[in-house]
């Protein structure tokens, strides 16, 4: 039987950060994953990522993924691939299946973060094939290049329901609706508008009542259901389509530590059976952590943090490092974790109902419910200002831990300030170049740079678009507002596509004056 | 014993709905119906519904049915979901050949 000062399950955004924090200070660190390739899901996500600097924010998850891996392989962890962690047994023995056999590997630490695994819910024809859970649609089009369908329904609106959307629409599908059975929008509002403004319609209150089909899905029915979850009768609406997509939350993966005889507790905040552990992580079995969505379901910035915590303290367990380094490491790490915990989505506020931002803005009520803010609504916000020339508008409208459009602005025309989830202000007195990089950085796709004295009788918006093939400059189409409705006739005039953009093309449009705070989106005609 | 798993507790008559032909575990082709009946039958765990119904023994382990099943459980009994013991996780986590389980691979 072999031994590692360290064993780590899971190669996701949480083991690779314990291994590397681990592999640091020392440690001797093996890494088993089952799947063929590392990263967990981090090679699946093609957005950019919320968060500071330091949570790496505006790199896309799939580079994220790959400094991990790069670092981790420097510093000298083994990473096994294809090797299933099938036991966990007392004295931190492990059974792994890899090769057709059984192998056994003793730790003197072990770190689970083995993730999560997607939830499904049961509809008449559920079974059919067309029905797919969000992390299959994800898997075939990121990973394999394969489009998932032609015409897709969406049902769940949390940010993997709104993320895989509008990869379905960047892969070329035409995705129908979003229906969610909660009355609200789960997921960031951000996420939600760049989805509606390509003219996706969103039905909240509204869940599967049927997907049709004999041996495919050929269409399914939607309808409305009242505040006990009841189909109310009358409402149903029918779209043909050949897929669904489910994107109904995720329940962590927690059986091995559940059969090593870690204490566990199901908490429906976490998002079901969960180890019941300390700060650092440790669960009731001493060297025995725990890093990641197996604990409780949160975003992969956060795992990343936990696993880094947990491979400290790891390493502290077995006398690497001292408690004092434990400590020091921990509160800057607790910090920064703090820091991502906070805002509307935060853990402490999930299905709350949030009406006012910190700044005391008016939550957009449209929003939440058909994905984007209405006209009326919108100037309502710090980040949306009118004046004359060039000046970006963000259209920033809930508190979220995510600030990278601060450093991206190199006149300093942008504020958040020092708590990472405050809305953007403009800076009056920073003068806007019209150089793009807000719009470029901004991982919700929030922010335009407006210019309402561009011509006479025309102004100029430039939006962030990640779709292909580019429109040509001088092409003529039309400009969409936020609902993803007509607004106006408009002219391509720039296309810029640099690589500090990192693929996200600013895309300069031509309107008729009066659309200036409308025309969000260019389709071509 | 806690009060969930007290038989003697009324938890009323069977009765059939409209979709108790659904499926729930594909694995092993069992009906929301067979789950319902079975609570009715006395099978108030989820450990007593998986031997008697092999529901979630299948290929995916209970990976995508063993959370709709409870549910189904929990609001047949009349309790929230999180008041029903999970299911014991055993080895192998991951379904297996036998001829892999029993093959242990020799030290070099």
């Amino acid at each position: 039987m072999k031994r590692y000062d360290l064993i780590i399950v899971g190669a996701g955004p949480s083991g690779l950060s314990a291994a590397i924090e681990a592999a640091k200070r020392g440690l001797q660190v093996v890494v088993f994953d089952e799947n063929e390739r590392p990263g967990g899901q981090l090679f699946k996500q093609i957005h950019k990522f919320f968060g500071s600097k330091e949570h790496k924010a505006k790199i896309r998850g799939f580079n994220i993924g790959k400094q991990l891996l790069e670092e981790a392989t420097e510093l000298g962890v083994e990473v096994r691939l294809n090797a299933t962690v099938i036991g966990m047994y007392m004295e931190k023995e492990i059974t792994v299946k890899r090769e057709g056999e059984i192998e056994h590997y003793k730790g003197d630490a072990i770190i689970v973060a083995t993730g999560a695994a997607e939830n499904m819910v049961n509809f008449k024809g559920w079974t059919l094939p067309g029905v797919i859970g969000a992390g299959a649609a994800q898997t075939m089009m990121n990973m394999h290049g394969i489009k998932p369908g032609e015409k897709v329904l969406m049902l769940g609106t949390g940010n993997v329901g709104l993320v895989v959307s509008f990869q379905l629409l960047q892969c070329g599908c035409e995705v129908v609706a979003l229906a969610d059975a909660a009355p609200r929008i789960g997921g960031y509002g951000v996420h939600a508008a760049k989805v509606s403004r390509t003219g996706v319609p969103f039905y909240l209150s509204h869940t599967i009542k049927e997907v049709e089909g004999t041996d495919h899905v050929t269409g399914v029915t939607i309808a409305e259901v009242d505040s006990k979850f009841q189909f109310i009768a009358g409402t149903e609406k029918h779209f043909d389509v050949d897929t669904v997509c489910v994107a109904v939350g995720l329940s962590p993966m927690s059986q091995l530590l559940k059969m090593a005889g870690c204490k566990m507790e199901d908490n429906p905040k976490r998002g079901g059976q969960v180890p019941i552990v300390d700060e650092y992580g440790e669960t009731s079995i001493p060297g025995v952590f725990v890093a990641g969505d197996v604990s409780g379901i949160e975003e992969a910035s956060s795992a990343m943090i936990e696993g880094r915590i947990a491979g400290v303290a790891a390493s502290e367990y077995l006398g690497y490092i001292d408690e004092k380094e434990l400590t020091e490491e921990f509160e800057k790490n607790e910090a920064t974790l703090d820091g991502l915990r906070q805002g509307m989505f935060a853990p402490k506020n999930r299905r709350k109902l949030i009406e006012k931002t910190e700044e005391g803005c008016e939550i957009s009520t449209n929003l939440l419910k058909y994905g984007f803010v209405a006209d009326n609504e919108i100037e309502r916000y710090p980040g949306v200002t009118r004046k004359a020339g060039i000046h970006p508008v963000m259209e920033c409208t809930q508190n979220i831990p995510c600030n990278p459009c601060q450093d991206a602005c190199p006149k300093g025309c942008i504020k958040i300030g020092e708590k990472i989830t405050s809305l953007p202000a403009v800076d009056e007195t920073a003068q806007c170049i019209g150089c793009g990089m807000c719009v470029a950085s901004c991982s919700g796709q929030a922010i335009f740079l407006v210019d309402e004295t561009y011509e006479d009788e025309y102004a100029s918006i430039t939006l962030p678009y990640e779709f292909l093939p580019l429109p040509e400059k001088g092409e003529k189409g039309i400009a969409l507002g936020r609902d993803g409705k007509f607004v106006c006739e408009a002219e391509v005039v720039d296309i810029k596509s640099v690589k500090a953009f990192d693929h996200t093309n600013l895309l300069t449009i031509k309107i008729p004056k009066e659309f200036v705070m409308k025309a969000r989106f260019y389709k071509a005609k | 014993m806690n009060s969930v798993n007290d038989r003697n507790r009324d938890i009323g008559e069977y009765i059939p709905a409209p979709d108790d032909d659904m499926l729930v575990c594909r694995c092993e082709e069992i009906t929301k119906g067979e789950i319902r009946r079975a609570v009715h039958e006395g099978m108030y765990t989820l450990t007593e519904i998986r031997r008697y119904l092999r529901i979630g023994m299948g290929l995916c382990q209970g990976q995508t049915c063993s959370k709709m099943v409870k549910g189904i459980v929990a609001r047949e009994l009349g309790v929230s979901p999180a008041e029903l013991e999970p299911a014991t996780s055993r080895v192998p986590m991951r379904p297996i050949e036998m001829d892999v389980f029993a093959r242990e691979r020799k030290e070099a």
